[in-house]
């Protein structure tokens, strides 16, 4: 195998990995402050894309065709958008359930994730069938060997990575950082403390559905596709990964979503059998880490938690 | 009481004089309404090819009635598969256990039609297949109830691997999906391939709604093959030639039937499309016998979507089952005896003949190229005058 090979796989998993990734922390992150599952979290994804490619058609519509134009539109909306919806669903959805069965709360989104997801198919414009997203970014490409350098997959990476870092940065340098991990630490003492909760975990939510979004618009960039049901895999691959990074940790997250690309990419480059097996093999391994370390690869830190 | 009796039995009987009589006046008036139905993908991702189809068969329906020797009144139920095996299987029980409906035109996805014709053949309603190509739909069991007009993809890959081997290309890179359409595909093409001998240097197996092919291409662009052969369906072969596209692979992008629609320039524009190879049984509309006929009353008609390649074996199907209603009545099991004697009937797909199984035996495969943005016959393109080069073998 030679080296531009090696270098395409590698940046295949990367792009894959940084967009699990993205929606891996959300997972993360609603886990931490309210010990929930959000399951719609897919479903939200789906939605602040959708949002964002009705943004692209409205632009269209009222001739604004500047491609940054267009992208900065559909980013402020999609992500602004999608925050609102996902703090909605905290303070209607998650909050008032806070004192039921954790199982409640997983079976209500998990429900209303499917409502999200029907609802796009039947009211959507032609729901049922896939939009073509447009492409926005540059598609220069530069050629080395075997391996094919492009500027809008190099732009979506650096982009989705800034983004993981500069959500470290709110996370671990910010009053509002801190607020978030005094109340995933400990709520009672959170609020003695001071600490506006519900306001925290409005927050909370908030960044994290405006996070999936973002990983929905660049899915839809990158594949210059989108469906009603794209929220589901991406989802499950999402919370899977946030689950052998070890849930409530945000680099367990980071750290899961490239593993379980890794093993995506993996699964087709090196294993003798077809490629359909691909999410067989990669799904297979993750059972076999959380047999391996049930709370996650970098389990959060906390000891009232068993 | 006596009395009551015979007033009753009078009244009865004036009744009954009534009614007949107003049976009598009705038929001289009206025809019988008939039902007759429609399956296909009418969302989805290919929906484009379902809604070509039922507004085809639709319009044979509209036609006949319009017809002032017709003997009846059709009346058309046309059901929504998504493409999908267990929706597939519930419309056509639904179809089927319907004892209004005499006989129906079903399915375009062959995954579909393979899981349907065991309830048509439980509930014995004649269908006609107008659009999967799935030899088993016919070959794979002894049904006399399954018939189908279009031909199946062991004639359009036979064709396929010779058009493309007499074009000097050698070796071969296969990506097909799990489905049963899918994999038939890939095992005829593969078959007349190596007898044509072509060589194929790789094959994937992917799903069937799969989002990321980048792994498996990358895998494809080491092994440097003169064509990328894609066996599934317009969504699937839209996201392999964006993505070959984006790995920088310069193959040429060959297809089969299920992508030669006018969705795939939809979901890729005009530049990417370029110089796709896709093959169809039958020809296009207005080369076939009827084709000027059947484009030109679909245009009056008035629909708002096209027919799309499947549209005029949809329209010929429902046109075969009408005249098996005509000549031998709203009946099931007369209209399955009439089409296992189906022969040399006349359509506008040419003349239709059912062979053992129910396979109309034409082999008339057509080769497209994408140009400018639609599908062009390959012998009226400019790549076959040579004035545009696909990349070269």
């Amino acid at each position: 195998m030679d080296l531009g090979l090696i270098a395409q796989y590698l940046a295949n998993g990367i792009m894959l990995g940084t967009m699990y990734a993205l929606v891996a922390v959300g997972f993360t992150l609603f886990f931490g402050v309210l010990d929930v599952i959000k399951f719609s979290h897919g479903d939200v994804l789906m939605l602040g894309t959708f949002t964002g490619f009705t943004v692209w058609l409205g632009l269209e519509a009222i001739g604004v065709t500047n491609p940054w134009l267009q992208l900065g539109g559909i980013l402020l909306v999609s992500l602004g958008g999608t925050a609102l919806i996902g703090a909605a669903i905290a303070k209607w959805v998650v909050l008032p359930l806070k004192k039921a069965p954790g199982l409640n709360i997983l079976l209500i989104t998990l429900m209303l994730g499917t409502a999200i997801r029907e609802c796009v198919r039947l009211f959507y414009p032609n729901g049922s069938n896939p939009k073509a997203f447009p492409a926005l970014l540059p598609s220069a490409s530069v050629d080395l060997g075997s391996f094919a350098l492009r500027a809008d997959s190099v732009i979506l990476v650096v982009a989705g990575l800034g983004l993981i870092a500069a959500l470290n940065l709110v996370i671990n340098r910010t009053r509002l950082g801190l607020a978030i991990r005094a109340v995933a630490q400990d709520e009672e003492t959170a609020r003695i403390m001071g600490i506006n909760y519900t306001l925290v975990v409005l927050a909370t939510f908030a960044i994290g559905s405006g996070v999936a979004a973002f990983a929905g618009v660049m899915n839809g960039l990158y594949y210059n596709e989108i469906n009603f049901g794209m929220g589901l895999l991406l989802g499950l691959i999402g919370f899977s990964a946030a689950i052998i990074g070890g849930l409530g940790n945000l680099y367990g997250a980071i750290l899961g979503g490239f593993l379980f690309a890794g093993l995506q990419v993996i699964g087709t480059a090196l294993l003798p059998f077809a490629s359909a097996y691909k999410d067989v093999f990669a799904f297979a391994a993750v059972i076999a880490i959380m047999a391996w370390k049930p709370t996650g690869l970098i389990p959060e830190r906390t000891s009232d938690r068993v | 009481m006596k009395h009551n009796l015979s007033t009753i039995s009078r009244r009865v009987a004036l009744a009954g004089a009534v009614s007949a009589l107003s049976i009598l006046a009705a038929s001289a008036q009206a025809q019988d309404t008939v039902h007759v139905g429609f399956v296909g993908p009418l969302t989805g991702g290919v929906s484009s090819m379902g809604v070509g189809g039922r507004n085809s068969a639709e319009l044979a329906v509209k036609l006949r009635n319009a017809d002032p020797d017709a003997k009846y009144h059709y009346e058309l139920d046309a059901l929504d598969d998504e493409c999908k095996p267990n929706v597939g299987v519930q419309v056509a029980t639904k179809l089927a256990t319907d004892r209004d409906v005499v006989g129906a035109v079903t399915h375009y996805c062959s995954a579909v039609a393979m899981g349907t014709v065991d309830v048509y053949h439980r509930f014995n309603l004649p269908i006609t297949v107008w659009g999967a190509v799935l030899p088993d739909i016919t070959y794979g069991n002894d049904y006399a109830e399954v018939t189908r007009v279009n031909g199946t993809m062991i004639n359009q890959n036979e064709t396929a691997a010779k058009f493309m081997t007499d074009q000097g290309y050698k070796t071969w890179a296969v990506i097909h999906d799990t489905t049963d359409y899918g994999k038939g595909h890939n095992t005829y093409f593969s078959k007349f391939l190596a007898e044509d001998g072509g060589e194929i240097l790789g094959t994937f197996g992917v799903t069937s709604d799969q989002q990321d092919f980048t792994a498996e291409l990358t895998q494809i662009k080491q092994l440097n093959p003169d064509v990328v052969y894609y066996a599934g369906l317009t969504p699937g072969g839209v996201r392999v030639r964006q993505q070959m596209d984006k790995l920088g692979i310069d193959a040429v992008f060959q297809g089969v039937s299920g992508i030669k629609s006018d969705a795939y320039f939809d979901g890729l524009g005009g530049d990417l499309a370029e110089g796709t190879i896709a093959f169809l049984e039958g020809a296009p509309a207005e080369k076939l016998p009827g084709g000027e006929y059947f484009l030109s009353e679909y245009q009056k008609a008035g629909y708002d979507s096209p027919p799309e390649a499947y549209g005029p074996f949809a329209f010929a199907a429902m046109n075969l089952l009408l005249d098996a209603v005509e000549e031998v009545g709203p009946d099931r099991k007369a209209i399955t005896g009439y089409m296992s004697k189906v022969a040399e009937h006349e359509s506008i797909t040419g003349p239709i003949t059912f062979d053992e199984h129910g396979q109309n035996t034409v082999a008339l495969i057509t080769t497209y190229v994408a140009q400018d943005g639609q599908w062009v016959v390959w012998d009226d393109s400019e790549y076959a005058s040579g004035k545009r080069k696909l990349p070269g073998p």
